[in-house]
């Protein structure tokens, strides 16, 4: 159909493409362009210092084992944060697309984007605020739980977990619900009458045909979340390291754009290398 | 007195009508020079006014000088950076004939870093000490040693600041070396990775680490000597500490860039930050020491910056920070990473 196109469609069509793409070109390509420019060079290109061109901010990728490390940790720390959000999102998903109705559903739905109004950086202060010690949760564990509660979560791994979950479980409930609106109810009952079991339907019926909005839901965690700074730095204390906060370390503290460019291209062709290793898996789940 | 009130009244002309000039200060936010009352008085007294920008480290200032040629007026170079803006051109010559503190900057910081060929380049301004500082509630008897940040007693309870240059010279005096000319890197490195298990978290600024301390999270942490005055004079339980092991001194001067058009109200400005009636009521805000020795004298006995920095015992074992350069501040940078990493 879309080869086919008249003149005056295909005229209303770039009409309407236009803006989009032109957006898409001025806040997107044009940026990412200049930064993969910056990561050949030797130094940033304001100043009086001379500028070649070089391709040493990559191989200092492999120089020490500290950037692979980082990644690795921050590629596990992509899994983790999806596996649990993906655990959490998805059952309150299916509740909400096939469950409730009518005005519950709608106040339902509006806690869970609740997370979307306010701003991140107050999110994970307030994160800090309840996880530190003597801090709002110890208190208030104190108050129903005999004994001395101490459960030093602040600073820790689990602390950046948590933090991170919370602010990026909204992305896989939508989508999933997204998937699992479009099920037609009579499929579900038909399957019902002719004797499948609630576990059956769920992973028969109900799992492959929410997988696209699942996996897209898990898509749009992982890749933010490996290239995570904020969290990290806030609610890790001495394991908040990651790939993410060296590459800010190397924008705003040490001034070395050049490496920091060179280190999120690198994180861009691991992140593309993942999916790309398991799009056998998300097409088959997209069919 | 027809003729002095005729006088004033020109000078005060020339001042305020003349040549009124906006000047834009370079600094660090909460650093002295953007105390309301100080630049309202400058303001009064000369008729220029002060706005401020702001920078959070020594890197960003050196690229915002270099990329916003014109912008500036006066700006804060710690001694360790201030060679590098002279040779890159980014700062120019100070004429302090006409000033009228300058006579009073001690002699040593004039010989010192800031002063190059004769040419100043650098007002010597505000000193300290990069040291730590202790909970009172944590301890009995301040410790004296910097080997308390190893005592298992406080595990889980102190912090450095997530900073590599400052982390490798705590780790060069814990082992017992100058901090300008570290010889064995490897035994800071084993020294700080056995440090690690210790650390509740990293503190990257004042405030951080103010918010750490009123918690209760920490009994321990290196500090600063001025911040550590301003945090005790917030009620903070807080006492700052010079081990015998010694520690790291800094020296921060007020520069012109040579990119400057209002030099000569630049200048009146940072006379205007030297002078001693200035200092003396920061000082009670909490400031860190000054450079100008009439107005350290100036201040009253039981300041901290006369008590403390004011002691030849403590003077005799600090050492004052030489100038680091690029290949030697990536290595350390390698070395703090990777120790970061491996959490």
């Amino acid at each position: 159909m879309a080869g086919t196109l008249n003149a005056g469609e295909g005229r209303r069509a770039a009409g309407l493409l236009a803006p989009a793409y032109l957006w898409l070109t001025l806040a997107v390509f044009m940026p990412l362009s200049a930064m993969l420019f910056f990561s050949f060079l030797t130094a940033p290109p304001f100043g009086n210092e001379p500028v070649a061109a070089t391709l040493a901010n990559y191989f200092a990728f492999f120089e020490t084992g500290t950037y692979g490390r980082l990644l690795w940790k921050s590629v596990k720390l992509g899994l983790w944060v999806t596996g649990l959000c993906i655990l959490i999102g998805y059952p309150c998903a299916l509740v909400l697309a096939k469950q409730i109705r009518g005005r519950a559903r709608e106040a339902l739905f509006l806690l869970v984007i609740l997370p979307f109004w306010s701003n991140s950086l107050v999110r994970i202060f307030s994160w800090a605020i309840v996880l530190r010690g003597n801090g709002v949760l110890e208190r208030a564990l104190d108050l129903v739980w005999p004994g001395d509660v101490r459960l030093g979560l602040m600073f820790t791994p689990a602390a950046v977990v948590i933090g991170l979950v919370h602010s990026y479980l909204p992305y896989v409930i939508l989508t999933s619900y997204l998937a699992l609106q479009a099920i037609d109810d009579d499929i579900i009952a038909a399957a019902r009458s002719l004797g499948a079991g609630r576990l059956t339907i769920l992973r028969r019926l109900v799992l492959p045909l929410s997988l696209s909005g699942l996996l897209a839901g898990a898509v749009l965690i992982f890749v933010p979340v490996v290239g995570s700074f904020m969290e990290p730095r806030i609610l890790g204390g001495r394991f908040g390291t990651y790939y993410g906060t060296v590459v800010e370390d190397q924008f705003v503290a040490v001034f070395n754009w050049p490496l920091g460019a060179a280190l999120s291209f690198i994180l861009l062709a691991v992140v593309l290398l993942i999916l790309a290793l398991s799009s056998p898996i998300l097409r088959k789940g997209l069919q | 007195m027809t003729k002095r009130l005729l006088l004033t009244s020109l000078l005060a002309l020339t001042a305020g009508g003349a040549m009124a000039d906006e000047i834009r200060v370079l600094n660090w936010q909460g650093y002295g020079t953007d105390l309301d009352w100080a630049t309202e008085a400058f303001t009064e007294a000369t008729g220029h006014s002060v706005v401020h920008e702001y920078f959070t480290s020594e890197q960003e200032m050196l690229t915002k000088l270099r990329t916003n040629p014109g912008a500036y007026d006066v700006v804060l170079i710690n001694a360790a950076f201030t060679r590098q803006a002279k040779d890159e051109g980014l700062i120019g010559p100070i004429d302090t004939s006409g000033m009228k503190n300058f006579d009073t900057v001690s002699e040593s910081f004039k010989e010192g870093e800031l002063v190059i060929d004769g040419d100043v380049y650098g007002v010597p301004w505000t000193w300290g000490l990069t040291s730590f500082a202790i909970n009172t509630n944590a301890f009995e008897d301040a410790p004296d040693t910097i080997q308390v940040f190893w005592d298992p007693a406080h595990e889980g309870r102190v912090s450095i600041r997530d900073d590599a240059l400052e982390a490798v010279q705590f780790g060069a005096l814990a082992t017992g070396q100058d901090v300008n000319e570290i010889t064995d890197l490897d035994v800071v490195e084993a020294k700080l990775a056995e440090l690690m298990p210790q650390i509740r978290t990293f503190w990257s600024s004042e405030n951080d680490w103010n918010q750490f301390m009123a918690a209760g999270e920490l009994d321990v942490a290196t500090y600063w000597s001025g911040s550590a005055a301003r945090s005790a004079d917030m009620g903070l339980p807080v006492q700052f500490v010079v081990p015998k092991e010694g520690a790291v001194a800094w020296l921060d001067g007020l520069s012109v860039p040579d990119s400057s058009t209002k030099k000569e109200a630049a200048v009146a400005f940072i006379d205007w930050m030297i002078d001693p009636e200035f200092y003396v009521k920061w000082d009670a805000e909490g400031a860190p020491a000054s450079a100008n020795a009439a107005a350290a004298e100036a201040l009253p006995d039981d300041s901290f910056n006369k008590q403390v920095l004011g002691d030849p015992e403590v003077v005799m074992r600090i050492q004052f920070q030489d100038p680091v350069d690029d290949a030697t501040r990536e290595k350390y940078l390698a070395l703090w990473q990777g120790l970061k990493a491996r959490q």
